[in-house]
């Protein structure tokens, strides 16, 4: 080993076990391909790991899970590294395990509408090997590049998800290598298997109760048809009186999107999809389902919209229309590098009927701040995506913008809110967590961490804002050591 | 012992934990037949007290409710606003609390998910005082553990729900049922399952079988729930299923749900997949049980009338052969477990959270993994 290698030392012993383990050229110890690895989607963390490794099977996973186990080793799992909370960030004294070249998709089962996956396969993928009939209906923005591994860590959401819901109602089973090594297998291909929910319990848990190395998700029937305007109003409260309106109506859109005038301007000039600049905001709605009732619905969503005074509405004709709709609504994010440098994305969710007063409390920060803050939102579920534009190159305006969007998400938990809709806590948004749960809450999440992993070595230093030990298992209950030999039950 | 607060919950349970004495929580008391709540506990706390309804946020689309209220008594109070709690198993007066702790659920299901699906935000009490939420009000939010879930269908295991946040749904202005018949279990399994892969939006695509005889109900509701039943019934008629279309159907469906309890006889819940449908009802004929289930999820629920308790038993270490079955209903003299045998590592698993969550063991004693 020449000294550019693991950063450290106590891993050397380590590293020939793992490289016997998963093979030489699957653990990276070299600086500057560890840099690689250092941040997530969220590059304001960067953390180089002591080693990167990178197994191809459930026996590899639980070969490093184990010996880190061993030997008191923290790990950060990762998939794509695409997520935007810092919760791929790796820890430097510890390694990180990729989970990238477990990309198999290991079964198609469309006569139950289940689809087996590894963890590395990503979310685009699932869709493609059920089409053209089925489909995998949670779509996050990055989905051509995010995993599913990552997608069950985060709980991720989508566009579509106020109709069809996130990965944790469509994931049916897992297998999971635990922190101490053990391979489990919870759920399946069936619902409602006797026992916890344990799929529902880790879904979502970021990283910190262990690895799933097998993923079963369930795929629906592709909807008959689909239909699609995007209208523009004068304003967002405007806007946001239709998507009250709508909601009031009965009628549950796959998508109901929602943009400020200062992203239609930016992704405009980006897209050229025909948003007029002066438009206070753009309405995006998609209605799906079968042909009668799309139809019949899609006409009160086009009445309600008139009524409420839009100044424009245009109707998707085709698909190459409908996906000119969407270019500017997906362009948004990569468009605010026209308005700004640098941006912080915010992931708060409201009542959605505190849209108007939230969004005129976000214009004061802004100006408090002194900073632009552009507005993309999934208006159907409350989920505001506020971006807050800065100069990273100017003295202090990372730190005021960082301070506004503190006060947008506190705004929004005033509101009756969450810290995060989608992107997940990670390292970004922990310090925000006593805003939405007491002491004792964060105590009841730590009891399901303790029970996965005592030691706390998956993913440490993420989800919770100050660290918590585990501790013995307190209380008088104790198994009998004929129930731990299996010859007794307990009741 | 009645206690009209959450306070009194919250007491006599950190008192039951101190004393290491078993407790049971009792909601509207329509599940204590079942296996899970077999054997005597000492203390009973009944959450009647706690009903209140305590937001609905119907521009949200959310509630928040105490785990005494009743559900036919929320439903009520949400189809004023048009609205509903897109959970439907049979009722007979059972709280919402009860109803998330057993996992129950009904038709709808199909359509909108589970209880697990539709419960956003929980407050719960522990053994040792302990009083938590978590969740949130909103219907997305990934922040801190989904102990919701955890919760749902835990039996009373874990602790007390004292109050949960639901995510609801606008009520359908209209619906309609298509209704078909067929003595051929090949002929049942193929239309519905081309059903279940149709780009239909039905709300509820069940059948059910018993004594030889079988049938498929596909219900619909919106704008154009009639249309969508007719072709729902052309598709039927092809497939060999002569269909009608029903108008006024909740008759239909109360019957249906009913199929899932029985105040006398064992019920066995099947977590089947959707290609087992066909050899779940021969199993059902075999032994001699009636079957309702939700044809695009494989849940299949099995009444075992007329079997006296060892040929029950018998029946569901049969269906356990084949299946993973959890026992609900079940007759004083029935032995079968109420989850059977669990994978080895899952149950150390459930174990360990089991004793994270409810140290003293005092919670549901009978029914942990």
């Amino acid at each position: 080993m020449d000294g550019s290698e693991a950063t450290r030392p106590d891993l050397g012993p380590l590293v020939a076990e793992w490289r016997a383990a998963i093979g030489d050229e699957h653990v990276i110890t070299h600086r500057h391909q560890l840099r690689t690895y250092e941040s997530d989607g969220l590059l304001q963390y960067a953390v180089i790991p002591g080693a990167v490794l990178l197994p191809g099977s459930t026996a590899e996973v639980q070969a490093v899970v184990r010996s880190c186990h061993r030997a008191g080793v923290p790990w950060v799992a990762r998939g794509a590294g695409s997520g935007l909370s810092g919760g791929a960030t790796p820890v430097a004294d510890g390694v990180l395990i990729s989970l990238n070249r477990m990309r198999r998709i290991l079964e198609v089962d469309l006569d139950n509408q289940r689809v087996a996956v590894e963890p590395g396969v990503t979310n685009v993928a699932v869709s493609q090997a059920v089409g053209p009939d089925h489909f995998y209906p949670p779509d996050p923005s990055s989905q051509i590049v995010c995993t599913i591994g990552g997608n069950v860590a985060e709980n991720s959401g989508g566009a579509h998800c106020f109709k069809y819901g996130f990965t944790t109602n469509y994931v049916t089973g897992l297998e999971l290598v635990l922190p101490d090594g053990e391979v489990v297998q919870v759920g399946g291909k069936e619902l409602d298997p006797p026992g916890y929910d344990l799929v529902g319990a880790f879904v979502g848990s970021e990283g910190t109760l262990g690895i799933a190395t097998k993923v079963w998700l369930r795929v629906v029937p592709k909807p008959e048809a689909i239909r699609t305007l995007v209208a523009f109003f004068g304003s967002t409260s405007q806007a946001g009186e239709v998507v009250s309106e709508i909601v009031a109506g009965g009628i549950v859109p796959g998508a109901i999107e929602m943009m400020d005038n200062l992203s239609i301007r930016a992704a405009e000039d980006y897209s050229r999809a025909g948003y007029p600049p002066d438009a206070g905001a753009a309405l995006v709605v998609e209605l799906d389902g079968s042909e009668a009732e799309c139809s019949a619905r899609f006409e009160q969503v086009v009445g309600i919209c008139e009524q409420a005074g839009a100044d424009s509405i245009r109707v998707a004709r085709d698909e190459a229309e409908r996906e000119v709709i969407w270019k500017a609504r997906k362009a948004a994010f990569a468009a605010m590098g026209r308005v700004a440098p640098n941006y912080y994305v915010q992931d708060s969710v409201i009542p959605r009927t505190r849209l108007a007063e939230v969004l005129g409390r976000i214009e004061e920060l802004a100006r408090e701040y002194d900073v632009r803050v552009a507005n993309v939102f999934h208006a159907g579920d409350g989920n505001l995506h506020p971006l807050v534009c800065y100069d990273g190159r100017k003295e202090g305006q990372a730190e005021r913008a960082e301070e506004c969007a503190g006060q947008i998400v506190k705004a929004c938990v005033d509101a009756g809110g969450s810290i995060t809709g989608e992107h997940g806590v990670g390292i970004d948004k922990k310090r925000y967590m006593p805003a939405m749960f007491s002491d004792a809450d964060l105590g009841v999440f730590q009891r399901l961490r303790c029970a996965f992993d005592p030691e706390q070595r998956a993913n440490p230093g993420k989800v919770m804002p100050t660290p918590r030990l585990c501790g013995e298992v307190p209380g008088p209950y104790r198994r009998h050591p004929l129930e731990q030999a299996g010859l007794a039950e307990r009741f | 012992m009645a206690v009209a607060t959450a306070e009194g919950v919250v007491d006599a349970l950190r008192r039951a934990g101190e004393d290491g004495t078993p407790v049971r929580f009792r909601g509207g008391g329509t599940k204590l037949g079942w296996a899970a709540n077999r054997g005597e506990v000492p203390v009973e706390i009944s959450m009647a007290g706690l009903d209140r309804i305590l937001e609905h946020n119907v521009g949200d689309l959310t509630a928040v409710l105490e785990a005494g209220v009743p559900l036919a008594r929320a439903q009520a109070a949400f189809a004023e606003a048009d609205q509903m709690l897109s959970i439907d198993p049979p009722d007979g007066g059972a709280t919402v609390g009860g109803i998330v702790a057993a996992g129950d659920s009904g038709p709808l299901r199909s359509r909108y998910g589970g209880v697990r699906d539709l419960v956003v935000g929980i407050k719960v009490a522990l053994s040792d005082g302990t009083v938590a939420r978590a969740g949130g009000k909103v219907i997305k939010n990934v922040a801190g553990y989904d102990l919701a879930k955890l919760f749902a269908g835990s039996l009373g295991t874990l602790g007390a729900i004292l109050e949960v946040t639901v995510r609801l749904h606008p009520l359908p202005p209209a619906t309609a049922t298509a209704a078909g018949g067929t003595r051929d279990r090949a002929v049942l399994g193929r239309a519905v399952s081309k059903l279940s892969h149709a780009p239909l939006e039905h709300m509820g695509l069940d059948v059910r079988w018993g004594g030889g005889d079988g049938a498929v109900l596909a219900r619909f509701g919106g704008a154009a729930a009639r249309e969508q039943a007719e072709a729902a019934a052309r598709m039927l008629a092809n497939e060999g299923v002569e269909a009608q279309v029903v108008e006024d159907d909740d008759a239909i469906w109360r019957v249906q749900r009913e199929g899932q309890r029985s105040p006398r006889w064992a019920v066995a819940r099947i977590s089947a997949r959707q290609t087992d449908l066909p050899a779940v009802f021969a199993a059902t004929d075999r032994l001699g049980g009636r079957l309702a289930g939700r044809a695009p999820l494989g849940l299949c629920w099995v009444k075992l009338e007329d079997r006296s308790p060892q040929e029950a038993d018998a029946a569901i270490d049969e269906l356990r052969r084949d299946y993973m079955v959890t026992v609900l209903d079940a007759p004083p003299d029935l032995g079968a477990d109420h989850w059977g045998r669990l994978d080895p590592g899952a149950r150390e698993l459930m174990r360990r959270v089991r004793e994270r969550f409810d140290p003293a063991g005092v919670c549901n004693p009978g029914a942990a993994p």
